[in-house]
């Protein structure tokens, strides 16, 4: 029963990715398709000047919209544990309605938000926040705002399905020893629910990297991400071994965190279980005393 | 005790921050106005304009043909997964959940950049027909994880007593277990079409030159053409297909299956 689908991934995502990384040692041909060749030529382009800071920069935009993402995520994951059941589920559906949403559209919504005659710029102008030059779409904080916009979901939902199952009872013990709210919010609520802030960070962190459509609708051309990169790679300069090069890395950027995370989870889990067996222990060896 | 409004202030803030894009994107679908930073008057203009256009129009059917095509081959292919790891706890079936796990997580220019170059390296035009196997491919995981939600409240006792009154295992398949797993199918099924539908990254790259589906054409439009109001029409429109196949989603994940056997 399982041969439908594993034949099916196989031959469309398992046999693709491979075959990504086995272009990346390929040299582009002239007529725009792959070189039958072997070469490490490819990988040594990719350290040439121009890459590096646009890495970089996806790297810490990545970085910064996971930060943003995870502060703002926190206290409403909090507000939303705190509630009936019943209301629970309706927010639950109320923040991910707008995932299930085009992504195009909510990139476009902002960039009419953004745009020089938009909505927000009239408001910020009105409210005397900025000059009436200043350019709010096609740069690097563009991309942020509508960044974290987008993959805020992602981080409330799985801060707030660890947050559900947190015990408040001892964040009102710890009030009652003195605590004032945010302390215990700080020392008791955040370390309880960790496991869900390290998927959120994952979860936010992983589109963030391979992010194209935001940095194409929103950004300019000196906030370029990798993702803008492969695109031009791909299709205007037709060098798919440069991008597949370019792709291996977003994979690699993307795996790593990915795997150090599954391994500090697992060792974690191992941790506990042992802290758990030795409790056991010791109580059986109480009860026989 | 006193509970500290901040947390509460925050979650408000932040549904503003969620919807207040996409409710100025529909409200100005209706202003006269070409960029919307003020209201000039109610109007039906630039949905008059979208209906007249005929791109518009050929777009949404390859998307209805693309979102019904991958939605029932995902539907198939993630039920069928689903029941096997559902069933069966082995080494195979860790790879299996591996398998329809990754491309969950991977972003999605990978799977878009992949699949361009496998269908480039066989020689296969890109077309309509790429555009309905790469979104069979991310559709699946979605239906398995939906199915496999529903499966994990199923009471498997339920096939046991079937097989003890003499059903044989296809029949208690078709008449027990299928019924009663429906409504989570339907459900994925409702959340493959979604996500087909939307779907712009990995159609961007697997469609070739020619071929549109209603996100292309709004990228397309956003890039190229000045008509900005139109393309908030279009957008709103499909905000609110969007919206109705998730609460019909919804309230079939939300259909309660009989607890008989377990409560007694």
């Amino acid at each position: 029963m399982s041969a439908p689908s594993m034949v099916w991934l196989t031959v469309f995502f398992v046999i693709p990715t491979l075959l990504v990384i086995a272009i990346s040692f390929h040299a582009a041909s002239p007529d725009g398709g792959i070189g039958t060749e072997w070469t490490f030529d490819t990988w040594r382009h990719i350290s040439n000047p121009n890459y590096p800071a646009i890495i970089w920069r996806t790297l810490w935009i990545s970085a910064a919209t996971t930060a943003g993402c995870v502060v703002l995520a926190l206290p409403c994951a909090f507000a939303i544990a705190r509630m009936q059941k019943k209301w629970r589920a309706v927010m639950a559906g109320v923040i991910m309605l707008p995932f299930w949403t085009s992504f195009v559209v909510r990139v476009f919504a902002w960039r009419l938000l953004l745009h020089p005659e938009g909505f927000l710029k009239h408001l910020l102008f009105a409210l005397g926040v900025v000059e009436p030059n200043t350019q709010l779409l096609y740069n690097s904080g563009a991309i942020l705002l509508v960044s974290i916009y987008s993959f805020l979901p992602f981080a409330i939902m799985p801060i707030y399905a660890a947050a559900e199952k947190f015990d408040f009872s001892l964040l009102e013990a710890a009030r009652d020893l003195g605590a004032r709210s945010f302390l215990a919010f700080r020392k008791i609520f955040i370390p309880g629910i960790r496991r869900g802030v390290i998927s959120a960070t994952l979860m936010v962190f992983i589109p963030s990297v391979g992010s194209y459509v935001i940095p194409d609708l929103v950004g300019g051309k000196n906030s370029e991400l990798v993702g803008n990169k492969i695109y031009q790679r791909t299709f205007p300069d037709r060098n798919l071994p440069h991008a597949s090069a370019l792709s291996a890395l977003m994979a690699i950027g993307v795996l790593v965190p990915l795997g150090l995370v599954a391994l500090l989870l697992k060792r974690q889990d191992s941790k506990e279980a042992l802290r758990l067996a030795e409790s056991n222990v010791s109580k059986q060896r109480g009860g026989a005393v | 005790m006193k509970r500290n409004p901040f947390p509460l202030v925050m979650l408000v803030l932040v549904l503003t921050f969620l919807y207040l894009p996409i409710a100025v994107l529909a409200t100005n679908s209706f202003n006269l106005s070409r960029f919307g930073g003020t209201w000039e008057g109610f109007t039906f203009k630039w949905y008059g304009q979208l209906i007249n256009d005929s791109q518009v129009w050929s777009a949404f059917g390859n998307s209805l043909c693309i979102a019904a095509g991958a939605t029932l081959a995902s539907c198939l292919f993630g039920t069928t997964a689903a029941l096997a790891l559902h069933k069966w706890n082995s080494r195979l079936q860790n790879v299996h959940y591996g398998l329809i796990y990754t491309p969950l997580v991977i972003p999605e220019i990978l799977m878009g950049i992949s699949l361009l170059l496998t269908f480039t390296a066989i020689g296969m035009d890109c077309g309509l027909h790429t555009i309905l196997l790469a979104h069979t491919t991310f559709c699946v995981s979605y239906v398995t994880m939906t199915v496999l939600a529903r499966l994990q409240d199923f009471d498997d006792s339920l096939i046991e007593a079937a097989r003890d009154l003499g059903a044989n295992a296809w029949i208690s398949f078709l008449r027990v277990q299928f019924p009663l797993l429906l409504p989570g199918i339907i459900s994925g099924g409702l959340l493959a079409f979604t996500l087909s539908i939307d779907d712009f990254v990995i159609t961007f790259f697997v469609a070739g030159p020619g071929s549109s589906t209603l996100p292309l054409k709004v990228y397309s439009m956003i890039k190229h053409s000045p008509k900005l109001p139109v393309i908030n029409c279009l957008s709103t429109v499909m905000l609110l297909l969007t919206f109705m196949l998730v609460l019909a989603s919804r309230a079939f994940q939300n259909i309660k299956q009989p607890k008989t056997l377990r409560g007694a």
